[in-house]
């Protein structure tokens, strides 16, 4: 059983870890997408429709991959989670349902219209399809993520004898308190990505003094979204999800925040490394009182730790929730901090010539996603033991007939497979953006 | 309730099959018929804003059925955990192939993918015969070994074979010499709807060549879909229980032997758009007779120990079914009205389409 539910797991991470790499961009960048779009519409400048093509490109290469790496990750829940399905698929499978039905179709077909149809569309249009391929992204955040929710905090349901999970109430499910703090958060977080990989590709064409006009509307585009949601995603949007960890998954809380003993005015832990043996932080730099103020909006109150809950239900991995949890926090630091330095600049019009700041966004790219990552390691293992939280443990819902061989197997063929499509990935990418947004002719 | 959840599941399938099947056949030409670049490339625009779309009917079904019938879900999805993880890969690579063979201008690119493009429409072809095929023969549900069920009642896992490759074994697995018979009736069946596909959107130099070919085609089928039944009756002697008791069904066999006819006279047909409707009508009613057989069963055990999932008892609790009917049906109307509007944008031949 053991490694059964091992391999199990590791596949479902590691499939749902590089399928989320590709909606990140699209969710942000459809949106900026549209923005382009809507200038050329309004000032008839080639500039804006050139770059939404262009971006347009990025984005079906992403899409692609987002496709088929979307549909393991459904196909997963029966495949490998079948208990859970069996239990709980009343529920969930009503939102991922909605889901295809709502949001997949929408995407998919106005995708293929924008991208094949520019010709035999009016301009205004085009600016339409690709507002509902937006939508569509949109939509399609928000079921899974209503998805995600219950999990993490059911609401609007009864228990049978027999342990099915039956909906008894539809509402709650988009009424569900976890969801919107999580939705918006995650949204803008996708909207950092986006703004990160433009002002980066921007900061590449500046520092190859090729494709000028293109880098300085990138890096423009890019800079002002990049701070508007770095800022947006801690405040109030990382703040707000914060308190749903805090009121309905307290022990998640005191995990992530590496807070072993229950304590009044407790500190938050900056740096540090938490020792299983000793039940402490080792090396650490802490900020007084900070933890209470946060979380109770008072600089003394009292916040529980590890030590106040049975060791049963603690999440199974602290330190990799704790460093998940901190590098998201850190990184999204970074971000507010690089983003407002930029804008500076940019208002004082020396941005495009601060030839080291130009290098710190293009390398600042991957690390959005990395954040991006360890904010669903925070929320996954921050669930853990449970798969339907305080409901469902984890062990309770896996498929029992399928046996560590098959799910080894599988998982590693899905290791290589997905390897190969990473490098065809990058690759085609790059070619992209090599060929740069002046090729295209509108 | 069930009654309807039953067949908006099986009309789904049935449009994944109608739409995306024809894509795979597509597919299949692109293989082995298609000659030059520029036949390859009216073959890819002819599917090239549509299969994504297609393809979401699958996903869609699957959803529907997550949700209308959550044990038949749990437990076909786990007990054919190994061709399914199959036909994830092979989608992905049949989505990649097409979308990526013309980002870059090299004849290696270009064949690699084209392979990568054909082998996998063709595998998914055998692969959806071969899951239709389980269904109708029915799968050792908990594992019954000597009298003892290893697993809960609605559980099992199906190896991709058994050591005699016979339905008629107490633990069947995925091929067998059944399921082979339907995998060939599948893979035929979809080669000749993607060609009329084809004929039906572009004005390739193909054309001519695929309407001898499907006449052909053709007659392997109809020796294919004769076999298959013989082949029915021994696997399943309960087969035709419901025909007997509700004599209407045999419309179903009826326009199915009558698009088999038509078909061949493809050539003869006036209008592109005609071989399409004659094959999608065959598939229509392939359909249609297999559920008539079917019902109410969803998945047929093969044991004594434990009863065949049916709509009834793999379905969900009644609350969920009905809110769920709301906004199905709401989503059904938008998902009509997209589709009317993309094939109207697109009506027509495809040749010149042009993707940027
Ligand atoms: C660019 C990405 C990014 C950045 C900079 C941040 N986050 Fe985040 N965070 C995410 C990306 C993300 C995410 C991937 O989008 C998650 C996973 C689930 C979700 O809804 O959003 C998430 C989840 C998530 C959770 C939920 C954990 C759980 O469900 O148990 C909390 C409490 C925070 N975040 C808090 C913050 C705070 C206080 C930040 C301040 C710096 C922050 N996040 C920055
Ligand atoms: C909303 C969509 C999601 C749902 C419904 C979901 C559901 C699940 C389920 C059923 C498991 C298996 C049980 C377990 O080991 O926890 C799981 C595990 C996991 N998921 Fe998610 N997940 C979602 C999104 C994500 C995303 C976007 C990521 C990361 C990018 C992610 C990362 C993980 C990881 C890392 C695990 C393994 C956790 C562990 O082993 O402790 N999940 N998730
Ligand atoms: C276990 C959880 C998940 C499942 C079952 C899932 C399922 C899918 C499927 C089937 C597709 C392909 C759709 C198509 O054919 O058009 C897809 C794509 C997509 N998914 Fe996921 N997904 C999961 C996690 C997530 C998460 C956490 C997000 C974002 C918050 C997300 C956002 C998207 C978006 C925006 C797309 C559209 C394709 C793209 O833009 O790249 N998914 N997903």
């Amino acid at each position: 059983m053991e490694d059964l539910i091992l391999y199990h797991r590791l596949q479902f991470a590691f499939t749902i870890s590089f399928h989320y790499l590709f909606p990140q961009l699209t969710m942000g960048l459809s949106a900026l997408i549209v923005w382009f779009k809507w200038r050329y519409i309004r000032t008839g400048d080639e500039l804006y429709n050139r770059s939404s093509l262009f971006w347009a490109k990025i984005f079906a290469v992403n899409f692609v991959l987002g496709v088929v790496t979307g549909i393991p990750m459904e196909f997963q829940f029966g495949t490998n989670w079948a208990k859970f399905s069996e239990l709980t698929g009343n529920i969930i499978g009503q939102t991922l349902a909605m889901e295809g039905m709502f949001s997949f179709f929408l995407e998919s077909t106005f995708l293929g219209l924008f991208l094949f149809a520019e010709k035999k569309l009016s301009p205004k249009m085009h600016f339409l399809m690709a507002f509902l391929v937006f939508a569509g992204t949109q939509a399609s955040g928000l079921f899974i993520i209503a998805t995600h929710s219950w999990m993490q905090h059911p609401v609007g349901y009864e228990i049978l004898e027999n342990g099915t999970f039956v909906l008894k109430n539809f509402s709650a499910l988009f009424a569900n308190s976890w969801l919107w703090p999580s939705y918006l958060h995650n949204q803008m977080a996708s909207m950092v990505t986006s703004a990160f990989v433009m002002s980066g590709v921007g900061a590449f064409y500046m520092l190859n003094k090729n494709n000028s006009d293109f880098a300085k509307l990138f890096l423009k585009t890019g800079v002002v979204t990049g701070l508007v949601s770095s800022t947006l995603v801690i405040v109030p949007f990382g703040d707000m999800l914060a308190q749903q960890v805090a009121r309905h998954q307290p022990i998640t809380l005191s995990a992530m925040e590496g807070l072993f003993k229950t304590q009044e005015g407790a500190p938050m832990v900056l740096i540090g490394q938490p020792n299983m043996h000793t039940r402490t932080i080792d090396n650490k730099i802490e900020l007084p009182y900070a933890l209470s103020l946060l979380t109770y909006k008072r600089w003394n109150a009292h916040v529980k730790g590890l030590d106040a809950y049975d060791e049963a239900d603690w999440p199974t991995n602290v330190p990799a929730l704790y460093y998940a949890y901190h590098i998201m926090v850190g990184l999204g630091t970074i971000f507010l901090a690089l983003m407002g330095l930029a804008t500076y600049f940019l208002r004082k019009k020396r941005l495009f010539e601060k030839e080291r700041l130009l290098w710190a966004l293009l390398l600042a790219v991957p690390f959005p996603y990395i954040a991006n990552l360890a904010g669903w390691y925070t929320a996954e293992l921050g669930r853990q033991p449970w798969l339907v939280y305080g409901l469902l443990r984890t062990v309770d819902g896996v498929s029992a007939t399928v046996s560590a061989g098959n799910t080894l197997f599988t998982l590693l063929g899905f290791i290589g497979l997905y390897f190969l499509l990473g490098v065809f990935f990058l690759l085609l990418v790059g070619k992209i953006i090599k060929e740069g947004p002046a090729r295209h002719s509108g | 309730m069930e009654i309807f959840w039953s067949i908006v599941l099986v009309f789904m399938l049935t449009m994944f099959i109608l739409l995306d099947g024809a894509d795979m056949g597509a597919g299949i030409i692109h293989l082995f018929v298609a000659k030059n670049e520029d036949e390859k490339q009216r073959i890819i625009r002819a599917i090239g804003p549509f299969w994504d779309g297609n393809e979401v009917w699958l996903i869609a079904a699957g959803g529907v059925m997550f949700f209308a019938f959550p044990t038949l879900y749990a437990s076909a999805f786990s007990g054919f955990y190994l061709p399914l993880i199959m036909v994830l890969w092979l989608l992905i690579f049949r989505a990649i192939g097409l979308e990526f063979r013309n980002l870059v201008a090299n004849n290696l690119w270009k064949t690699a993918w084209d392979k990568a493009f054909g082998w996998a429409s063709l595998l998914l072809t055998v692969f959806l015969g071969a899951a239709l095929g389980n269904v109708v023969r029915g799968v050792n549900l908990g594992m019954v070994a000597n009298g003892e069920a290893q697993h809960e009642a609605i559980y099992f896992f199906n190896p991709l074979w058994n050591d005699n490759f016979s339905p008629l074994n107490d633990h069947p697995g995925i091929l067998d010499w059944f399921t082979v018979i339907l995998s060939l009736v599948a893979a035929v069946t979809l080669t000749i709807h993607g060609a009329h596909w084809i004929i039906f959107k572009t004005q390739s130099s193909l054309n001519q060549r695929l309407k001898k070919l499907v006449v052909r085609l053709n007659g392997v089928l109809a020796l294919l879909v004769i076999l298959s039944l013989f082949a029915w009756l021994v696997v399943r002697p309960d087969a035709l229980d419901n025909y007997y008791q509700h004599p209407w069904l045999w419309i179903f066999p009826l326009l199915m032997l009558l698009a088999l006819g038509v078909m061949f006279r493809v050539p003869a047909l006036k209008k592109d758009w005609q071989p399409f409707a004659v094959s999608s009508l065959f598939i229509i009613s392939a359909f249609g007779s297999t559920a008539g057989a079917l019902f109410p069963n969803l998945l047929p055990s093969r044991n004594n120990h434990f009863p065949s999932l049916t709509i009834y008892n793999a379905s969900a609790d009644a609350y969920g079914l009905e809110v769920g009917l709301i906004w199905w049906l709401i989503a059904l109307v938008l998902v009509a009205a997209y589709f009317f509007y993309v094939h109207k944008i697109f009506a027509g031949k495809m040749d010149d389409v042009e993707y940027h």
